[in-house]
């Protein structure tokens, strides 16, 4: 049973203040999306809703034709997976699992079979009968993860699930709860404030702040191509220049930056969003070379720092500190003049916000 | 020499021990001594006063009305006590602070007001009988023991375990029943095992409370001593440490003593 899940316009409000402004998502049937952000945007709040646990004072949720908007916690079905595992420290692994099945009114029987297939498919199967404090972060994540799944709900979410296990464990156990999330191609949501877990497993990333979403789209658009000057500066693009368009000459446009330089960007390379821009660079966006061996930004190199891959400038440009990346093998001393290139398929223009 | 403890501070323990001890061990001797009057060291030894407690209907009545009392008054403070604990943790940001101390004041202010008040309160002013105001006057003295040691389990309770049994399919009455019941089971047994102690080693608030024909052990110790000096009231205030040392040995061997004390 795969659905889809939408919120409409939903807002919610702690006392007076509003944490979640007028959010509109839709997860389509099977696809796994996470809500990514950092503390306070709003993620936590946008699961907690759709779990039940608060109520929006607007909008709808709707989970394939069932609108759950108003349905209690208990009766919305949805697997959760919590940041502290949650696992009842009373009952073993087993009946950790059986919970949900004996809360269906599952015969004893059956609910123990099924859950001890689930708890072999999560690789527990000698752990049946332990107690949750005597497993490990991992195993314990394990169990829950087995008990959410096991009662085949349309829709599994995860809040922040893997932020209390060790780097390594974060690795495994994120293409786990992927395999398994795919081979049942339950619809998820997905809650993390850890850019890297979110982009590896997610179909599509919301990137949220201040109780909305900044932009909604695959991780490689997201990381490529980000719509609005928050999510470049959330996914790595460390230079932000403005600029603004002086000049409309054939098949380029020359724009200006603070200090006076020009610069022309080639049309249908760059994508000009309107009269003031902003140019939004990793440093690898910005090719450090010879001075006017291409049209670019005049600069003044700084210090120099080796990353192995390419070395990596500090430099001083009219519109203030950037960083750019230059080849390997052709090192600049500090002090030389140079020009930095931008280069199109790293580098973004952004419209200037309100 | 370093490892040789100094003598003042080995007198100095002896010394509290035997003002700790000393006292029960001459009530314990007093109790099976021969003699119809209070001595010690006891001449002869004979268990007749614990017999006698028996023997005399005032102390077997006092004595029921005491158990039933502690086990009432308890129960009843558990029924108000657990809910309340369970709001202030749950709801920690919500509840303003204070609310929570407002059920420590039985223990803040002295028992003789609190007797004195419950006495103006319950009894002349509700008119409640004597035997109802007990209970319920117990219920308020040991009420802070429930609440707070019962509080102190729900404060370590992690309530996503309630969310998640609530995402499994349980309302919230259920998921209160069978996931957080279950795991602050000690603090409930240590919270009654204190209020039981405590209500029924009191004096202070049942003398105020107790009247014709209704009183307390403790309190029918006080009458019987008046009136006559035999060893029959050091046979009952063994027979009360015997019950409050059974009942710490049992919440040692359950619990572990620290758990009183956390």
């Amino acid at each position: 049973m795969t659905v889809s899940l939408t919120l409409d316009n939903v807002s919610a409000h702690y006392g007076s203040t509003q944490v979640l402004e007028d959010l509109s998502l839709h997860v389509a049937e099977g696809e796994l999306i996470s809500l990514l952000g950092s503390s306070g945007c709003g993620k936590t709040t946008t699961l907690r809703l759709v779990a039940g646990f608060l109520q929006p004072t607007a909008g709808t949720i709707r989970l394939g034709d069932r609108d759950l908007t108003r349905l209690p916690a208990h009766a919305r079905n949805i697997g959760l997976v919590f940041q502290t595992y949650a696992l009842f420290p009373h009952l073993t692994v087993r009946d950790n699992v059986a919970f949900g099945l004996k809360q269906r009114g599952m015969g004893r029987k059956e609910r123990d079979r099924r859950a001890d297939e689930m708890i072999a498919r999560v690789g527990l199967d000698a752990l049946a009968d332990r107690h949750p404090a005597n497993l490990s972060g991992g195993q314990r994540q394990r169990v829950a993860l087995a008990r959410a799944l096991v009662i085949e709900p349309p829709l599994l979410m995860f809040d922040e699930p893997l932020s209390n296990l060790d780097a390594k464990l974060r690795v495994d156990m994120r293409v786990e709860i992927r395999r398994l999330q795919q081979a049942n191609g339950t619809t998820a949501v997905y809650v993390t404030h850890d850019q890297e877990e979110a982009f590896s497993i997610s179909d599509r990333v919301a990137i949220m702040n201040a109780g909305r979403i900044m932009q909604l789209d695959t991780p490689e658009v997201l990381y490529s191509k980000p719509a609005n000057a928050f999510v470049a500066d959330f996914v790595g693009f460390e230079n932000m220049i403005p600029m603004r368009v002086v000049a409309e000459a054939g098949d380029a446009v020359r724009a200006e930056m603070e200090g006076g330089a020009t610069m022309d960007l080639p049309r249908g390379t760059f994508d000009v969003p309107g009269r003031d821009f902003i140019l939004a660079a990793r440093p690898e966006g910005l090719l450090v070379a010879p001075e006017g061996s291409a049209p670019g930004i005049p600069a003044k190199l700084g210090l120099r720092t080796y990353l192995g891959r390419a070395y990596q400038y500090q430099c001083d440009t009219p519109a203030g500190s950037v960083m750019a990346n230059g080849p390997l093998s052709a090192p600049f001393d500090a002090g030389a003049a140079v020009t930095l290139v931008p280069q199109p398929d790293q580098c973004c223009l952004l419209p200037v916000e309100a | 020499m370093q490892n040789k403890t100094h003598p003042l501070l080995i007198a100095f323990a002896v010394l509290v021990f035997f003002f700790l001890l000393g006292p029960l061990v001459i009530i314990i001797g007093s109790a099976l001594s021969e003699t119809s009057y209070l001595t010690f060291p006891p001449q002869g030894l004979t268990l007749h006063w614990f017999e006698n407690i028996f023997e005399i209907s005032a102390f077997r009545r006092t004595m029921a009305t005491s158990f039933m009392l502690a086990v009432g008054g308890t129960a009843l403070s558990m029924l108000i006590g657990i809910p309340a604990a369970y709001a202030l943790a749950r709801y920690r940001v919500e509840i303003p602070r204070f609310l929570g101390n407002v059920y420590v004041l039985p223990i803040l202010i002295p028992e003789i007001v609190l007797g004195f008040s419950l006495m103006k309160s319950l009894a002349t002013g509700l008119g409640l009988p004597i035997t109802l105001s007990l209970l319920v006057g117990h219920a308020l003295l040991v009420l802070p023991y429930c609440v707070r040691v019962v509080g102190a389990s729900l404060n370590n309770f992690d309530f996503s375990i309630e969310e998640a049994a609530v995402s499994l399919g349980c309302t919230r009455a259920k998921a209160f029943f069978t996931v957080v019941l279950p795991n602050i089971q000690a603090g409930i047994i240590a919270g009654f095992i204190l209020a039981f102690i405590t209500s029924l080693n009191d004096v202070s608030v049942s003398i105020f409370l107790t009247g014709p024909g209704v009183s307390t052990l403790p309190i029918q110790l006080l009458a019987h001593m008046e009136q006559f000096f035999d060893p029959t009231i050091a046979s009952v205030s063994v027979l009360l440490m015997l019950v409050t040392v059974a009942v710490m040995a049992i919440v040692e061997r359950t619990l572990g003593l620290t758990f009183l004390t956390k």
